[in-house]
């Protein structure tokens, strides 16, 4: 088995896709920060000074006189206080919540590539990884050794599993890298919000909790990952049924695109929260976004996107194992 | 003493969709000889070939190969046969030994060794760092048979494998596949439309149309009694008349007469065409091609 995952690595190495998928996640990171780095500015010159601390010692000011003040609930005194402690940090650490560095632009780049970029990323690996040996005819060379079918397709399987996790920490790790340049490499402490639950069309506050933004990323890199590998197993599926690289890739595009698309206008169709593709942006649920669809959770949508995944996967071996080679 | 039976295929059929494909199919390999596989395109041969391979599934018969049933034992089955199937379709983005390093991490046992060895003896050593881009069609053919050697295989199947040759790369591979199953006792199956490339090389010959062997045997029993004798004789006309009243005379446009080869009746042909006053100028003794021998068999019907 180990010998097979040589193979194959040694086969998406020398294709070298992953040098060109690289390279793309890097000039689109470049261009990212170039436009983030305009709009701080043009936010600085609106503002006047760029004396971003009188304005967050004011804000505290502000929060400690609501809070002494009798009148207000419970609940939003317990909001008040985390905000309070939140702004207390950006003083204390001298971080201007308005510039915040390339810890949370990493933050940011990933929330936003989670249901396009890295999937599309994916997708040029796994969609070929099947598909192409039909095309070259080196199929037929991979299934006349002795070597059952199945430990074929699962050599290819995990090489596809190492690919993925490789194009997730790449997309970290340039995001961070090449941002840096410009924002600082600062901010890994930053206290950030996160706990939020949607129920009855109210946002649920009551969990609500700081969370240094190191460990959110942890959480956000975790949820990035396990999206990836099911849009890759997806695509891995598609690999093997249609056999043609170009077609299963359309296929997996107009599923991601239509997943943007739906998640917009779906609100009142409730069945749509099964399909894959409305369930992508799970690193919104840590956010406290409003889910596309009333009754959906951060457990709900990695159940079903587990569900596709098992599925995908059994088709795949099956059709693989099965079909006959012409 | 008969030779051992390396691949043996029972009643072998397919069926897709509605259509049987392959017609029960039975044939046995033995050691050390080449076996010839003819048949026009869209025959089954191809189809035939793959499920001797195992990439597709017979709908009904058995194959061995070593005396494992390639459906039951289908690991310790391919561990003694090495295949080319249509093209050898190489990864072309890696190098000729990448390939190679490819292909022997799926078998046991093979290691670098067998690498250098099969690279030597198709002779592909100066290039086998190259990428499989770079290659000819000829060197990308070398490579296939190098492949499908890796495995040290008891059988070798080898489909349409002049496929695109020039003449000299045609002969190299036919001497090199005479080679491997006189030297080294290899069973070697070869497929082919092309007539004149089987009798050349095959020890026996299975004619194959519409998805049914018609006829398998060796190639000089199924030459034998079609062999004819060709006369040119001067006067021409006196001479064919004479010729005919003894037997069944063929007109050629060449001005040859053919007749039928017989070794007891010519020279009492001969000496009468000579009583009569005809000069006989050549004599020759003609093999058939199996040209002729396969529109005799098929009947001469043409595939649809």
């Amino acid at each position: 088995m180990n010998k097979l995952i040589q193979n194959e690595m040694m086969k998406l190495i020398a294709k070298k896709r992953l040098v060109v998928i690289a390279l793309i996640i890097g000039v689109l990171v470049i261009l990212f920060t170039y436009a983030q780095y305009k709009e701080i500015q043009t936010q600085r010159e609106r503002l006047g000074t760029d004396d971003w601390r009188t304005a967050v010692q004011q804000n505290i000011v502000d929060i400690t006189n609501r809070l002494s003040s009798s009148r207000i609930s419970e609940e939003w005194k317990k909001q008040l206080k985390i905000s309070l402690q939140q702004q207390q940090y950006y003083l204390d650490h001298d971080i201007n919540p308005a510039e915040p560095g390339a810890s949370t632009f990493m933050r940011i780049f990933l929330e936003n590539a989670i249901d396009m970029l890295i999937p599309l990323m994916v997708m040029v690996i796994a969609s070929d990884l099947v598909s192409s040996e039909y095309s070259q005819g080196t199929v037929k060379l991979l299934l006349t050794r002795p070597v059952k079918r199945w430990k074929v397709l699962l050599s290819k399987y995990i090489t596809l599993c190492f690919a993925v996790s490789l194009i997730v920490a790449i997309a970290g790790f340039l995001s961070y890298i090449l941002s840096g340049v410009v924002f600082g490499y600062k901010g890994f402490g930053t206290p950030i919000l996160t706990g939020f639950n949607i129920s009855d069309e109210a946002l649920n506050t009551a969990n609500v909790k700081l969370l240094s933004l190191w460990k959110f990323l942890l959480m956000d890199f975790g949820l990035v990952w396990f999206v990836a590998i099911v849009v890759g197993t997806l695509s891995f599926m598609l690999s093997v049924l249609i056999r043609s690289t170009a077609a299963g890739m359309g296929v997996m595009l107009a599923a991601l695109i239509s997943g943007a698309i739906l998640s917009n206008m779906v609100s009142s169709w409730e069945s749509a929260k099964y399909l894959f593709m409305v369930n992508l942006r799970l690193t919104d649920y840590m956010k406290g976004t409003a889910p596309p669809i009333e009754g959906m959770n951060l457990s709900f949508s990695m159940s079903v996107l587990l569900v596709w995944w098992a599925a995908a996967l059994l088709v795949s071996f099956i059709v693989f194992t099965k079909r006959d080679v012409y | 003493m008969e030779k051992k039976i390396t691949l043996s295929v029972k009643d072998l059929r397919k069926v897709i969709g509605r259509r049987e494909i392959i017609k029960g199919l039975t044939f046995d390999l033995r050691e050390g000889e080449v076996f010839g596989f003819l048949g026009p395109n869209g025959a089954g041969k191809t189809t035939t070939i793959r499920m001797l391979v195992g990439l597709i599934k017979p709908t009904s018969g058995s194959i061995h190969i070593c005396g494992y049933n390639i459906a039951e034992d289908f690991q310790k089955a391919l561990r003694n046969l090495g295949c080319i199937v249509e093209n050898p379709e190489l990864y072309p983005y890696l190098s000729g030994y990448n390939n190679l390093l490819h292909f022997s991490r799926m078998i046991n046992g093979v290691g670098e060794e067998r690498i250098k060895e099969v690279t030597k003896l198709v002779g592909l050593a100066d290039r086998i760092d190259d990428k499989v881009k770079t290659y000819s069609l000829g060197m990308r053919q070398r490579l296939g048979i190098a492949q499908a050697l890796l495995g040290n295989p008891k059988v070798l199947i080898l489909d349409e494998p002049t496929n695109g040759l020039d003449p000299a790369g045609i002969r190299e591979m036919r001497n090199f596949i005479r080679f491997l199953a006189e030297k080294e006792g290899l069973s070697v199956l070869v497929s082919s439309h092309l007539l004149s490339e089987i009798q050349l090389l095959c020890d026996r010959v299975a004619i194959i149309t519409k998805g049914t062997i018609i006829r398998t045997d060796s190639v000089e029993k199924l030459l034998s009694n079609r062999e004819r004798m060709e006369w040119r004789l001067e006067p021409y006309l006196k001479g064919k008349e004479v010729l005919s009243s003894l037997t069944k005379i063929e007109e050629k446009e060449d001005g040859m007469i053919w007749t039928e080869f017989n070794e007891e009746k010519i020279p009492h042909w001969n000496k009468q065409l000579v009583e009569a006053g005809i000069s006989v100028m050549e004599m020759n003794r003609k093999m058939p091609v199996l040209e002729d021998l396969f529109l005799e068999l098929t009947g001469g019907e043409t595939i649809e």
